[in-house]
C-alpha cells in the first residue's frame, strides 16, 4: 500500500461548524438557549433579570455547580455516589459540632470535616473496588449511615437536630470567610450609588445595595468547574478517567491504574459535597440535619443534562455546569413567573428527557454507537 | 538466521491438579510472524499469558533477548518490550483515537510547572501513525466506535509498535472480522514485520495463518506438536494437527473439505 492511501469515499466531508456543533456540551448548550428565551418572554417584568433576581438563580445554579462538578467527573470514571446528599448533611453538623458544641476554632473544624468527609469518600471507592459491588449499592448505604448519623449526633449531645451559632463561632475565622465571604462589595456599593442596581429605600440598610457582593460559593463553583474541566480535558489523568469508565478492562491493560482513579474520584465527590456543605452552614449560621436531602439525584441531574453517560466513559464538566445552570435557572425562573410550585416537577421532568434524547443523539453522532 | 528475541523453553503450567501447559517450546525472531495455532482449548491463551507475565509458569524458562526473564506482572513485560493486543480489549470506543493511541502513555508538556496532556503532540503522532498504516482519520477527535473492527485492531497494533513492542502478541484479531477487515489487518502484520518487530500471530483459522506465517507451531492439549517452515507444510496437514488427527478427517469428507 502507499504512504498516502486514497480517501475512503464513504467518508463525507463535514462541514465546519458542523463539526464545531457536535459536541458533547450541545445539549446543555440547547437548554440554556431555550430555558433563557422562556423565561425572557415570560418573567422578564418578574425582576429575574434584575441585580437580586440574578444574584438569587446565581446562588441556586452555583450550589448545584459545585455537587455536579464532582458527580460528572465521577459518573465519567464509571462510578455514582448516592451520599452526596447525606454527605452535604453530615459535613455541615460535623462543622457545627466542632465549631460550637466543642468550641474549636472555625478552621480546625472545616479542616477536620474536610478529612472525615475526604475519607468516608475513600472509604466508599475502597469498598466499590474491593467488593466489585456496583457504587449504586455501597453509596445508597452511605445515604442511609450518614443520613442517620446526621440525626442521631446533634440529637445525643444537643437534644435538638439543628445546631446555630456558627456565624457568631466564625466570625473572623480565614478559613470561614474563604467560605462565607462576599466579595466585591465595593463594585456592588459603588454599582448602587451610581444607580445601575437598585438600593434598600428604607430600614436599616437603607441606602445599601440590594445586592452587596458576590458570595464566595460562587467563585467556589467557578474554581470547581475550571479545574474540572482543565483536569479531565487537558491531563492525562483527565484521560485515565475517561479510560477508567469506559472500559476499566481494557485501561488496566494499558496501564491505567483504574482503582487509584476511581477511588480518588470519590473522594473528589465527597471534597465537593462538603464545599457545599460548608458554604451552606457560613450562610445560614446553622447546621440542620436534613440539609442536602435529595441533592445527589439533583447532581446526578444535572450531569446528565449536561451530556454525560451513565454508564461513564463520555461527559463534559462544562456541560455539567451548564446542566445545574438550567436546573438552577428553571426552579428559581418558575417562582418568578408565578407559576404554581408544583409545577417545577413536571418541568424538571420534560428538561430531564428533552435533554437527554437530544444528548443520546449527539453522542451517537460522535462515538458511532448503534 | 540471528538471535531470538524470545525463546520459551519447556514451559509447563499447572492449575491445581490441571495441567495446561506440558512443556511446550518456542522460539520467536525478530522480524517474523510466528503462527500460533490450536483448537479451542489447546492451551493457546494459558501460553501467551505466560509469555505476557498475566501466568507465572510452572517451569521452564524464558529468555527474552539472550536473557533469562522472570515477569512478575504483565507491566514487567509490557516495560520489556512485549506487547498484547487482545481480540476485544483492545480500544474504548467512547474515546477519540488519539486519546485511546497514548491511553496509558500520555505525553505531556509543563506549563509553569504543572503537567498537562501534550495534545498537540498526541494529535500530530496520532494523524501520522494513522496514515502509514492506511487509516483515513476525518481527525485525531474521531471516536474509536466509528471505526471498524479491522481498524480498531489496526490502531491498537500500530499503538504497541509505537511504544516500542519488540514482541507483539495479537490474540485472534481476526477472528471476529468480516474478510476485507482481515485482510486488513494481515496487511498490517506484514508491516509490522517488516519494521522488525517478531509477531506472534494466535488464531485457529489456518487460511489466515498461510497468509502471512513464516513459521508454524500447533498446540494440542497442552504440547506443541512441532514447528514447520513455511512451505513444509500444507494447510490440510496444519488443519489435521491442530483437531488432533482422526475425527476431524472424517468430518472433513462429509463437508468437503471446507472447515
Amino acid at each position: 500500500m502507499a504512504d498516502t492511501p486514497p480517501v475512503d469515499e464513504r467518508i463525507k466531508e463535514m462541514a465546519a461548524f458542523r463539526t464545531a456543533l457536535i459536541r458533547p456540551e450541545l445539549g446543555g448548550m440547547v437548554g440554556i438557549v431555550a430555558v433563557f428565551v422562556f423565561f425572557l418572554l415570560f418573567a422578564f417584568d418578574s425582576g429575574m433579570f434584575a441585580a437580586q433576581g440574578v444574584m438569587n438563580w446565581s446562588v441556586v445554579s452555583a450550589q448545584f455547580m459545585i455537587i455536579a462538578v464532582g458527580a460528572c467527573l465521577l459518573m465519567i470514571a464509571g462510578e455514582f455516589d448516592l451520599s452526596v446528599g447525606s454527605m452535604i448533611g453530615f459535613a455541615g453538623m460535623m462543622i457545627a459540632v466542632f465549631g460550637v458544641v466543642l468550641a474549636w476554632p472555625m478552621w480546625m473544624a472545616i479542616i477536620i470535616t474536610f478529612v472525615i468527609c475526604i475519607s468516608i469518600g475513600a472509604l466508599n471507592g475502597f469498598i466499590v473496588i474491593r467488593t466489585g459491588l456496583p457504587s449504586f449499592i455501597v453509596t445508597l448505604a452511605f445515604l442511609f449511615i450518614l443520613r442517620g448519623f446526621t440525626i442521631y449526633i446533634p440529637q445525643t449531645i444537643e437534644r435538638k437536630t439543628i445546631i446555630g451559632g456558627i456565624r457568631d463561632a466564625a466570625e473572623g475565622d480565614w478559613l470561614g470567610t474563604i467560605f462565607g465571604a462576599k466579595i466585591f462589595g465595593a463594585v456592588f456599593r459603588w454599582l448602587g450609588d451610581a444607580g445601575v442596581i437598585a438600593v434598600f429605600e428604607r430600614g436599616n440598610r437603607a441606602g445599601e445595595p440590594v445586592v452587596d457582593g458576590i458570595p464566595m460559593l460562587i467563585v467556589w463553583a467557578l474554581i470547581l468547574v475550571v479545574f474540572g474541566h482543565i483536569l479531565l480535558t487537558r491531563t492525562r489523568f483527565g484521560n485515565w478517567i475517561f479510560a477508567a469508565g469506559g472500559d476499566a478492562e481494557a485501561a488496566r491493560n494499558s496501564g491505567v491504574p483504574v482503582n487509584r482513579v476511581k477511588i480518588l474520584m470519590f473522594m473528589f465527590t465527597a471534597f465537593c459535597a462538603t464545599v457545599f456543605a460548608t458554604c451552606q452552614v457560613m450562610e445560614f449560621g446553622s447546621a440542620g440535619a436534613d440539609r442536602g436531602l435529595l441533592k445527589e439525584f439533583e447532581a446526578i441531574i444535572a450531569v446528565v443534562i449536561g451530556g454525560a453517560l451513565l454508564t461513564g466513559g463520555y461527559g463534559s464538566v462544562i456541560g455539567a455546569a451548564l446542566g445545574a445552570l438550567i436546573f438552577g435557572v428553571v426552579q428559581q425562573g418558575l417562582f418568578f413567573a408565578g407559576v404554581e410550585s408544583s409545577l417545577f416537577r413536571v418541568f424538571l421532568g420534560v428538561i430531564l428527557l428533552g435533554a437527554v434524547i437530544l444528548n443520546t443523539y449527539i453522542r451517537r453522532m460522535i462515538t458511532g454507537e448503534r | 538466521m540471528t538471535k531470538p528475541i524470545i525463546e520459551m523453553k519447556n514451559i509447563e503450567k499447572h492449575f491445581g491438579a490441571v495441567i495446561a501447559l506440558a512443556g511446550v517450546s518456542l522460539e520467536v525472531f525478530p522480524g517474523e510472524c510466528h503462527c500460533l495455532l490450536g483448537d479451542n482449548g489447546a492451551g493457546k491463551s494459558t501460553f501467551i499469558k505466560t509469555m505476557s507475565g498475566v501466568h507465572k509458569p510452572t517451569k521452564g524458562e524464558i529468555v527474552f533477548d539472550g536473557k533469562p526473564m522472570n515477569f512478575e506482572t504483565p507491566r514487567d513485560a509490557m516495560d520489556a518490550g512485549i506487547a498484547t493486543v487482545h481480540q476485544h480489549l483492545a480500544m474504548i470506543p467512547l474515546m477519540s483515537v488519539a486519546r485511546n493511541f497514548f491511553m496509558g502513555n500520555e505525553p505531556v508538556k509543563k506549563i509553569a510547572g504543572i503537567s498537562f496532556f501534550d495534545k498537540e503532540y498526541a494529535d500530530r503522532v496520532t494523524m501520522e501513525e494513522m496514515r502509514t498504516m492506511g487509516i483515513n482519520l476525518r481527525g485525531p477527535d474521531q471516536a474509536v466506535g466509528t471505526l471498524s473492527g479491522g481498524e480498531r485492531q489496526t490502531v491498537a497494533i500500530s499503538r504497541a509498535v509505537h511504544f516500542g513492542a519488540k514482541v507483539l502478541i495479537l490474540d485472534e484479531p481476526t477472528s471476529a472480522l468480516g474478510v476485507r477487515q482481515t485482510s486488513n489487518v494481515l496487511a498490517t502484520v506484514d508491516k509490522v514485520r517488516k519494521q522488525g518487530v517478531a509477531v506472534v500471530f494466535i488464531t485457529h483459522n489456518v487460511r489466515h495463518a498461510m497468509a502471512v506465517g513464516d513459521r508454524f507451531t500447533v498446540l494440542n492439549r497442552g504440547q506443541t506438536l512441532g514447528t514447520a517452515q513455511r512451505g513444509e507444510i500444507s494447510p490440510e496437514e496444519l488443519q489435521d494437527m491442530m483437531a488432533g488427527g482422526q475425527e476431524l478427517a472424517t468430518l472433513e469428507g462429509s463437508l468437503g473439505g471446507t472447515v
